[in-house]
């Protein structure tokens, strides 16, 4: 018996070792052709930080080096503290409230008892995800509106004067956190109520015979079930420190609001494809790369160490 | 177990399901909204009076869109795009996964090459010499400039790497020993009982290519090249009006009952039109794939 296993096994072996890897090679190389070109190239194009680039020349073309002048203009912009500014409070805005209001609507959730209502707003919770940033500013811009938008109007009837939400510095960061907020609160849901589903019921029955209530249940017994996965996600959001969301902010922000709302991606827009700024606006980019580097491998290497957590 | 309910516990449950209605109510109902502007007369519209029901029913708006010669050069962008780009993400992605899904004893490589794909997640070379590379290989203002630099989603191959080594290994073994060689292993065999891992990741990137918006406004030099979603973004969120230059609109009749804000509600729905349709099947796959994602134990 022991035998005859062996002997398939043998085979097996002997059969892997014969068969070819070349056609596992072949079937990679397409991908890391194309990776090369548009990861590995716009990588070495960074040297665009470093020269006074002229287009026309080429990307490795004969350009001008002008060293770090670059980036010694970027800090004498008096802007350029503000923009950084900007980015990071608006993004730590939106990581603190992305984690924490997820968690509790993941928690209410879970106490729905009819199977039916819980799946029907789930569906409905999880909709504005999977919208465009076009779209959903499309509606955000419509419904914001200080003289038309149905928010606007609402206010009114409830006597408070309107407000201008996309318009005015002062209150352009809060929208921009809140309006985010509301478009990925329900996906974000999905893992912390996955998490939830896998308690094992039985310290449920437990806390109750120990005379837990639904609140004590939830302090004790769910939430340290859930831990290990908001430890996780708390940990790799700190890698999104310089991404204040370039797809909504561009979509919603104007000249009036730049004061507060402008980041370093709009920003880099702006300066590189509008006005041609190649040199300064790369160079702004690769602070923000090699930052955002620093920061994605502390935080893998942090979810591995205390999570547990492997990318592949 | 019966559980007995205390009134705290009755007065948490009223609060909670009327909260959750409200949650529910307040992602859909925007939608709602823009919908009954798009289908209602523009002096009503203007007086403020729509809400969530359509008031002086009209479809001279959707009309209006569907003539217009942009709109419908752009959808059909949109459509090639679709269809190039599913097809070469999935194809890559598939054949990508397949070699890294081995261990190192099968594929010598293979831990040297994961890196080489991995890296670019966590580095880049931003968005100005991306910008450049592109324009270096000729691809500005084709519908390939939108397909090609995203052929190769990372994120997708490692889900769909994953899904392959959750596979039984003796499925690969048995047809090794029946003479099988890696292509046909490949596609006669990972392929067809993967099914669920491959119609989740087709999914998202189909969802992926209609939404994206960005690089169309980037990397296309003429608007007319522009997909639906850039096109959307001039003309919905940019400083365009829509009304009053183009040759259709001058018809006096129509201009009585749509104006740039049903105009533009019109447009914002049509945008989202596809989504709405195919998310109820969507979402069925859609939650195992982001918990195969991000949970991994």
């Amino acid at each position: 018996m022991e035998d005859s296993k062996s002997i398939i096994k043998n085979r097996i072996e002997k059969k892997k070792g014969r068969i070819s890897q070349a056609p596992l090679y072949i079937m990679v190389l397409p991908a890391i052709i194309i990776v090369f070109i548009y990861s590995y190239i716009p990588m070495a194009g960074i040297v665009i930080a470093f020269q006074d680039f002229i287009p026309a020349k080429g990307l490795f073309g004969k350009q001008t080096w002008v060293g770090f002048q670059n980036f010694v203009f970027l800090f004498q912009l008096p802007n350029s503290f503000r923009i950084f500014w900007n980015t990071i409070y608006i993004a730590v805005m939106k990581i603190i409230s992305g984690l924490t209001f997820p968690v509790i609507i993941a928690l209410l959730l879970n106490e729905l008892r009819h199977k039916w209502y819980k799946r029907t707003v789930q569906t409905l919770i999880y909709l504005p995800n999977f919208l465009s940033w076009v779209i959903f500013a499309g509606i955000l811009v419509d419904i914001l509106s200080p003289g038309t938008g149905i928010i606007n109007k609402m206010l009114e009837f409830a006597g408070i004067k309107p407000i201008y939400f996309l318009g005015n510095p002062k209150w352009f960061p809060y929208t921009m956190v809140i309006t985010d907020v509301w478009k990925n609160f329900g996906f974000s849901t999905i893992v912390y109520l996955a998490a939830i589903t896998n308690i094992d019921p039985t310290i449920y029955e437990a806390a109750y015979i120990d005379g837990a209530n639904k609140w004590k249940q939830t302090i004790h017994v769910t939430l340290p079930g859930m831990k290990a996965i908001i430890v996780l996600v708390a940990t790799l959001s700190l890698s999104n420190i310089l991404n204040a969301g370039f797809e909504q902010i561009f979509n919603m922000y104007s000249p009036q609001v730049y004061e507060t709302g402008d980041i370093i991606d709009t920003f880099v827009y702006r300066m590189g494809l509008i006005n041609a700024r190649y040199g300064l606006a790369t160079a702004v980019g690769t602070l923000k790369s090699v930052v955002s580097c620093i920061l994605i491998s502390v935080s893998y290497y942090l979810a591995y160490k205390f999570a547990d957590y492997r990318i592949f | 177990m019966k559980i007995k309910r205390t009134l705290g516990e009755r007065i948490f449950n009223v609060f909670n399901y009327t909260y959750m209605l409200f949650l529910s109510l307040i992602c859909i109902l925007p939608l709602v909204h823009v919908l009954a502007i798009s289908l209602s007369n523009k002096a009503v519209v203007d007086a403020g009076r729509v809400t969530l029901i359509p008031i002086g029913f009209n479809l001279e708006s959707y009309k209006y869109i569907l003539t217009k010669p942009e709109f419908i050069r752009a959808f059909t962008i949109t459509l090639k795009r679709l269809a190039l780009g599913i097809s070469i993400n999935m194809l890559l992605t598939i054949m990508t996964a397949y070699p890294l899904s081995k261990e190192v004893k099968a594929f010598k490589h293979r831990t040297f090459i994961v890196w080489y794909f991995i890296i670019t997640m966590l580095f880049g070379g931003g968005l100005i010499p991306f910008y450049m590379t592109v324009k270096a290989t000729k691809l500005m203002d084709t519908v390939w400039a939108l397909v090609i630099p995203g052929a190769v989603p990372i994120y997708n191959v490692v889900l769909m790497l994953n899904f392959f080594r959750s596979l039984p290994k003796e499925l690969e073994e048995s047809a090794m020993i029946d003479g099988a060689g890696h292509w046909t292993i490949l596609w006669k065999i990972y392929v067809p009982v993967s099914t669920a891992g491959i119609a989740t990741i087709t999914l998202f990137t189909a969802v992926g290519h209609w939404n994206a918006w960005f690089d169309g406004l980037i990397l296309m030099n003429k608007p007319e090249n522009y997909p639906l979603q850039s096109y959307l973004q001039t003309v919905i969120l940019g400083l365009t009006t829509m009304l009053g230059t183009t040759s259709i609109a001058e018809d006096w009749k129509v201009l009585q009952v749509i104006s740039d804000r049903t105009v533009k509600s019109s447009q914002i729905f049509l945008g989202a039109l596809p989504i709405i349709l195919v998310y109820p099947f969507l979402q069925r796959y859609f939650i195992k794939g982001i918990v195969l994602g991000s949970v991994k134990q």
